[in-house]
């Protein structure tokens, strides 16, 4: 890579780019000419989008931690269990462990994401304390990060195929299941409809970075 | 910076614009504001995906039938395949909708990225013109890059198992192995991609 001084956006180029393929064309156009992808210089509409998704992703978080997410039958008795009571059990039978990691992916986590994206699109509005490599770096985490909360339906799902004895004991999803299904995908919605681009305006805008780009750096590694 | 359009990319993430001159093979060239991989091409890369894929494809049909985990209690056994698991929410109306998206998330959009990638670099590793609408197929294999969850159920399966243990006797199927597999593969796969060279060699 070459680059003439410091690094220039599309955008203080008067270029668009694409997303999807990073291919550079005049600004204005509508979508990208090799791949087809619509584009925009910045979405405007990226904000509202978060905020939209965000909340919808609340909404369903709610009543993902009200209602029973398993419902365990054995001989002698019928048991509901929300997620957080399902790990105060496990902790109160001596697995800590395993307490400790159900409370990180489906309370602590859905609710850092819930937070990350929040403090993501306002720091875009009012400007954040942070630098900006440091909100890209939170933003990636959340992006990939957001998937995982998914393992909680998956071992819902496993649980209640595989635990079925009969009379002996038997597993059903409850409703919170689903609810956090969905509060999982609107929360990956709202990380994807953030335009991380606007991260980086406000620094194009005070020209204070150096460009470090080192083309041929086996490792990835730029100083 | 007077340069050709066709000369310049732009970071996905950040907007830099840079003007490309290619990395050698096995080499990456990296944003130097953001630090996103912009392009790593590989030797012989396409084949290996190809390969890939191609095993993607056999091991997902493969473990999708076969049971995953089995249990035994007090006598009574019961065996779990990812179809089972995908039906268990079948049960009640509402739930439903979650066996049509756990059946998507590990199952249909794994093999539907698969069968994309296959379709889109045949043709450019055998060197003949690409597909019709091999642009677009690219297109939607990257857009569905993070509904594609197969290694997150891999990991539910260990979580599962740890919960249950202590009610009952656990043992991993032949399913799980394969599926162990399969999330090791399409981890290589994704990592060998050079999403630059692929867009480059599709415009010809």
């Amino acid at each position: 890579m070459e680059i003439a001084g410091k690094v220039k956006s599309a955008r203080e180029m008067g270029l668009v780019a694409c997303r999807r393929c990073t291919r550079v064309w005049p600004g204005g156009t509508p979508t990208c000419g090799r791949c087809g992808h619509r584009m925009q210089s910045r979405d405007t509409t990226s904000l509202q989008k978060v905020w939209a998704w965000w909340i919808v992703g609340m909404m369903c978080y709610i009543p993902a931690n009200l209602y029973p997410m398993l419902v365990t039958r054995t001989l002698v008795s019928t048991q509901d269990n929300t997620i957080v009571g399902g790990a105060v059990e496990l902790a109160q039978h001596g697995n800590y462990g395993i307490a400790l990691v159900i409370i990180a992916a489906s309370v602590l986590i859905p609710i850092g994401k819930f937070i990350a994206v929040a403090s993501l699109a306002l720091g875009v509005r009012q400007g954040s304390r942070l630098s900006s490599a440091r909100r890209q770096q939170l933003f990636e985490v959340v992006e990939y990060i957001g998937r995982w909360s998914m393992i909680d339906v998956f071992v819902v799902a496993i649980l209640s195929s595989l635990v079925q004895l009969g009379a002996l004991a038997s597993i059903a999803p409850g409703v919170a299941s689903l609810f956090f299904a969905l509060s999982v995908i609107f929360t990956m919605l709202s990380a994807q409809s953030f335009d991380s681009r606007l991260i980086w305006d406000a620094d194009s805008d005070d020209a204070t970075t150096q460009p470090s780009v080192n083309p041929s750096n086996p490792n990835g590694v730029t100083a | 910076m007077s340069a050709r359009l066709e000369e310049l990319i732009a970071c996905p993430h950040c907007d830099a614009v840079y003007h490309v001159s290619e990395p050698k093979m096995g080499e990456r060239a990296v944003c130097g504001r953001c630090h996103t991989v912009l392009i790593a091409p590989r030797r012989r890369a396409g084949k290996q995906i190809i390969a890939m894929a191609l095993a993607v494809l056999i091991l997902i049909v493969a473990a999708t039938v076969f049971p995953f985990l089995s249990i035994k209690a007090a006598g009574v056994a019961n065996r779990s395949s990812v179809l089972d698991a995908a039906l268990a929410f079948s049960s009640s109306g509402l739930l439903i909708l979650l066996t049509l998206a756990v059946a998507a998330l590990i199952v249909f959009i794994p093999i539907a990225r698969a069968l994309l990638v296959i379709y889109v670099l045949g043709p450019v590793v055998w060197d003949r013109p690409a597909f019709p609408g091999a642009l677009r197929a690219f297109r939607i294999s990257e857009a569905l890059r993070p509904w594609s969850m197969a290694e997150i159920f891999v990991l539910g399966c260990a979580v599962a198992l740890i919960k249950v243990a202590d009610l009952a006797d656990v043992s991993f199927g032949p399913a799980f192995w394969m599926f162990g597999a399969l999330v090791v593969l399409m981890m290589v796969q994704d990592n060998f991609m050079c999403r630059y060279s692929v867009w480059k060699s599709l415009e010809k």
